[in-house]
């Protein structure tokens, strides 16, 4: 549970468990199984398919969800079931002290629920000195430690056997193994008599289905089924989003939740409860049931035009499964309540503002989880969306405002940066490197060299460096990017030279800026709008296509241009239509064959970036022009987890960036290549940075460069 | 109409990934055999329920020792002729047959022995009309559940049971289990570990019925 005020306050959170060895160690191994594990899972479907399916049903019950609400409670009701609508968590925590009171329970037993977590249910039914007791072996792990979940699926993810050796020590008063089977069988003893002497079983409930009033429970452990049947009173509760239509909505969500989650064909069990069953313990020998559907502005997220699709999460948590900042410090710095990228998201609605003001800036933006997740959901977006409201309602930081009201202004923008030149002359002793950084920098961002800002940017050089090329095949523009253009200059050198040779004529339009994705990502959202404008203009020019070399201004400018000014602008459809990465332009539309390229069959590897592979969906394109550009290329394990950058990220989070650095590179020296080659010079600059720091040993170097190298 | 080959390959497959012990019989006789067979070879979990043998606290050991019966199988939903069979197979091996009582068996019983309603192909899940009280905690404090699943009930996916699943789902009320594997969890160190709650072990006795 995530409850740092500041950021730098949350920061040494996250140093700290940055130097957990045991939770590193934990996500590590996670982080690698997990992806293995999914597409086994998925071999045999077309995953795309199945996700679209549910994102299909699950806005289908979102745009209806007082609807299917009136229908199911109709047909539950005349099941015998009681259900309640709870407009808050409190209220939700009332109904079920009140149901515990009148049926006089004491004792209760609870298989996992997120809702329940969400209202902290416990707590408010611990006063009224009822027994709560988790069944669920993870929950009621963390139950006895007094701490919250860290992983929506995998509550206890972040404790060792020794951990829950000791907790068992303690609970039983008996020495515990720290064999893991048999520490799996003292829960089973311990908590089977629990059943036993409960008289209310609480439960969660992952779909009700309006058609028949049916609640359907996935679990593996079988404790919903003990919960939900030895107990004389069951109340489930559930988010108004678990709603769903009929029984075929349910199936298509149930085929995708356990594979997404842990690579599960299904959880071994999934249970469907249809009005109150037989019960011995009770009278009448008829379960005293209750449903609670819980609001808590799920109604006021449903109408909202672009948050409403968070109201699709299934709670697979996948999102953290992939997600790099996850990996490096675990589930309790991501997430108040809820974990990962939704977790970011869904502590704004249901936790407040206060709670989600740090958590929403630790996303680096790098798209893994928008890719991963079982509904389709756009996270990145919604996180980013959300900073910038968060912003706007507390107002912008001096800083960040003054960077966007920089930006909006290119001269002014581009005045800075030649300045900065000078500037920076006393820290770079000269070399390529900023060396010595500033005092107030040096603590945390020394793990990596930063570069200098070049002599002269490439718009003042393209003049004479622009290809004289008769009868061109194509008439391209160039898109810079502001590190390109000040700071890497002779990348674009490389690819004028590189495209030239092949025909292909080169404009560089002089008023482009800024892709504005920083501004994004600070939450400067006005801002980039208006450099989205100005970028749209500068190159409005009669070009078949726009190339840039970095995969972050590419998938900014065809991605988000137009969510930022309107799907339906004709001038900014037209303008993303013709944005094209380097490495595609040069397989997918010139075709380039190996003739021109001299084969040294030099090692290299590869950094995909993630604004490149999942961005753009650019994969294979590098992988094939560097075998045509004359190179062996070796993959890299985990290719394409996120180098640590995310822009301005890594100035923010710098521990948890060197952290990710460092795992890439680890990765790129076990190839043995001599070069590590990538198509983003925010990458370069992270992992050149990284590498000079490390003497790995090999070069970083952009694919339009290694291309350049080898052109006859 | 049983199955295509594919299909009920598939469904042995997938229930076997899940641990499952998949084998065919010819007749309930045989599947009761097999079962009464599986019962007294199981020496030493009857005499220690699964985790008494552990360290437990002293309320945990309680349920430990209210086991005094010896082996158990618990069958709730067999049919007379079925269930005469079980008991004269099961009396000559010392092993007491019940049909409901179970929540005085909360601590454990060796066996759960049920005929499942249908089989899904595509997960290697078994659909169970757990209605019945005693059936449903058959299926959850045996050690060991045993189904007998005819193998013209199984089908290639849920939506091919798409009827069937809405028809007990009409009925009121309705308790339906899908049960695919023991019970399992990896919620320590991601290493698995089976029986957690319910059943050690998942036995499936796929039945010739044509």
């Amino acid at each position: 549970m995530q409850t740092a005020k500041t950021l730098s306050d949350y920061n040494k959170e996250l140093r700290e468990a940055l130097d957990n060895t045991f939770l590193r160690g934990a996500m590590e191994k996670f982080a690698t199984a997990y992806p293995v594990g999914r597409a086994n899972a998925f071999r045999e479907y077309d995953v795309k398919a199945l996700i679209d399916e549910v994102a299909k049903v699950k806005d289908a019950g979102i745009s209806r969800l007082n609807e299917l609400y009136a229908e199911f409670k109709a047909k539950a009701e005349a099941n015998g079931i009681k259900v309640h609508w709870a407009k808050d968590g409190d209220e939700a925590n009332e109904i079920v002290a009140r149901i515990a009171k009148e049926n006089a329970c004491k004792k209760i037993v609870k298989s996992k629920s997120m809702t329940a977590e969400e209202t902290l249910l416990n707590h408010r039914l611990e006063k009224d000195n009822l027994e709560v007791i988790e069944t669920d072996l993870g929950e009621w792990i963390i139950q006895l430690r007094s701490e919250g979940p860290s992983h929506m699926v995998m509550p206890a993810i972040h404790l060792s056997r020794y951990q829950v050796a000791e907790l068992f020590s303690q609970v039983t008063k008996q020495d515990q193994s720290t064999d893991i089977q048999r520490l799996v069988k003292v829960a089973r003893r311990e908590l089977r008599r629990q059943y036993a002497e409960a008289d209310m079983g609480i439960s969660g409930a992952n779909f009700a289905i309006a058609e028949t009033g049916t609640i359907g429970l996935m679990t593996n452990e079988g404790n919903a089924r003990l919960v939900t049947t030895l107990p004389r009173v069951h109340v489930a509760i559930a988010g108004i989003d678990k709603l769903c239509g009929s029984l075929n909505d349910a199936l298509k969500i149930l085929r995708v939740v356990p594979k997404n989650a842990t690579g599960q064909a299904i959880t071994s069990y999934v249970t469907w409860i249809s009005g109150a069953n037989e019960c011995q313990s009770a009278p009448g020998n008829k379960k005293e049931m209750h449903i609670i559907f819980l609001d808590n502005g799920r109604s006021e997220m449903a109408k909202d035009p672009l948050f409403a699709q968070v109201l699709r999460c299934v709670r697979c948590g996948a999102c953290a499964n992939v997600c790099p900042v996850y990996r490096m410090v675990g589930g309790h710095q991501m997430g108040h309540i809820y974990i990962g990228a939704i977790g970011l998201i869904l502590t704004y609605f249901f936790h407040g503002r206060e709670k989600a003001r740090n958590l929403v800036q630790n996303c680096i933006n790098c798209e893994a989880c928008k890719h991963i997740c079982a509904a389709g959901i756009d996270l990145p977006r919604l996180i980013k969306e959300l900073h910038s409201r968060i912003l706007d309602e507390e107002g912008h930081p001096l800083p960040s405002l003054l960077l966007g009201k920089l930006m909006k202004n290119r001269k002014l923008f581009h005045t800075f940066l030649r300045t900065a030149k000078m500037a920076q002359r006393p820290l770079t002793g000269g070399t390529q490197y900023i060396r010595h950084l500033p005092h107030i920098f040096s603590k945390d961002h020394g793990f990596k060299a930063l570069p200098a800002i070049a002599a002269k940017p490439f718009r003042d050089r393209f003049e004479s460096l622009k290809p004289r090329v008769s009868a061109p095949k194509y008439r391209v523009a160039l898109f810079s990017g502001c590190v390109q253009d000040f700071v890497y200059p002779e990348q674009l050198e490389a690819a004028v030279k590189v495209l030239g040779a092949h025909g292909v004529e080169i404009d560089f339009p002089m008023d482009q800026s800024c892709c504005g994705l920083p501004l994004q990502m600070m939450g400067e959202k006005k801002a980039s709008i208006d450099v989205a404008r100005q970028n749209i203009d500068a190159m409005a020019g009669s070009y078949d296509y726009i190339i840039t070399l970095c995969a972050s201004c590419a998938s900014h400018l065809k991605h988000n241009y137009p969510f930022l000014l309107g799907e339906n602008d004709a001038q900014t459809k037209a303008f993303a239509a013709k944005v094209i990465p380097f490495s595609a332009f040069m397989t997918d539309v010139l075709g380039v064959t190996d003739e021109k390229f001299t084969q040294t069959h030099q090692r290299v590897t590869m950094h995909a970036p993630c604004h490149l592979c999942r961005g753009m969906g650019v994969v294979e394109q590098p992988r094939k022009l560097l075998a045509l550009g004359g190179y062996e290329y070796a993959q890299a394990e985990q290719e394409q987890v996120c180098c640590g950058f995310g822009g301005t990220f890594s100035a923010k989070f710098p521990g948890v960036s060197e952290q990710i650095l460092k795992n890439k590179l680890a990765d790129a020296a076990r190839t043995a290549a001599e070069v590590l080659v990538t198509e983003c010079p925010g990458c370069i600059m992270q992992l050149r940075g990284g590498a000079e720091v490390n003497k790995s040993g090999f070069a970083v170097r952009h694919i339009a460069e290694v291309l350049a190298d080898h052109l006859k | 109409m049983g199955p295509t080959p594919e299909v009920l390959e598939k469904f042995r497959k997938k229930a076997e990934l899940v641990s499952a012990i998949v084998s065919e019989v010819d007749s309930m006789a045989q599947a009761i055999a097999y079962t009464v067979d599986l019962c007294s070879q199981k020496e030493a979990c009857q005499l220690l329920m699964s985790g008494c043998e552990e360290s437990l606290s002293d309320k945990g050991r309680d349920l430990c020792e209210l086991k005094q019966f010896g082996k158990i199988i618990a069958a709730p939903a067999l049919n007379d002729a079925d269930l005469a069979e079980l008991v004269k197979q099961a009396a000559s091996r010392e092993i007491s047959v019940i049909k409901d009582g179970m929540r005085s068996h909360l601590a454990g019983i060796d066996i759960g022995f049920t005929v499942a309603d249908y089989g899904i192909g595509e997960t290697g899940s078994l659909v169970i009309d757990s209605s019945s009280e005693e059936l449903r905690l058959a299926t959850m404090v045996s050690e060991i559940h045993v189904a007998v699943i005819p193998k013209s009930r199984i089908r290639a996916t849920t939506e091919d049971l798409y009827d069937e699943l809405k028809g007990f789902q009409s009925r009121k009320p309705n308790y339906l289990a899908f049960v695919t594997g023991a019970s399992r969890t990896a919620d320590i160190e991601r290493v698995l570990a089976l029986g957690v709650h319910g059943p050690l072990e998942l036995h499936i006795l796929i039945l010739e019925d044509k």
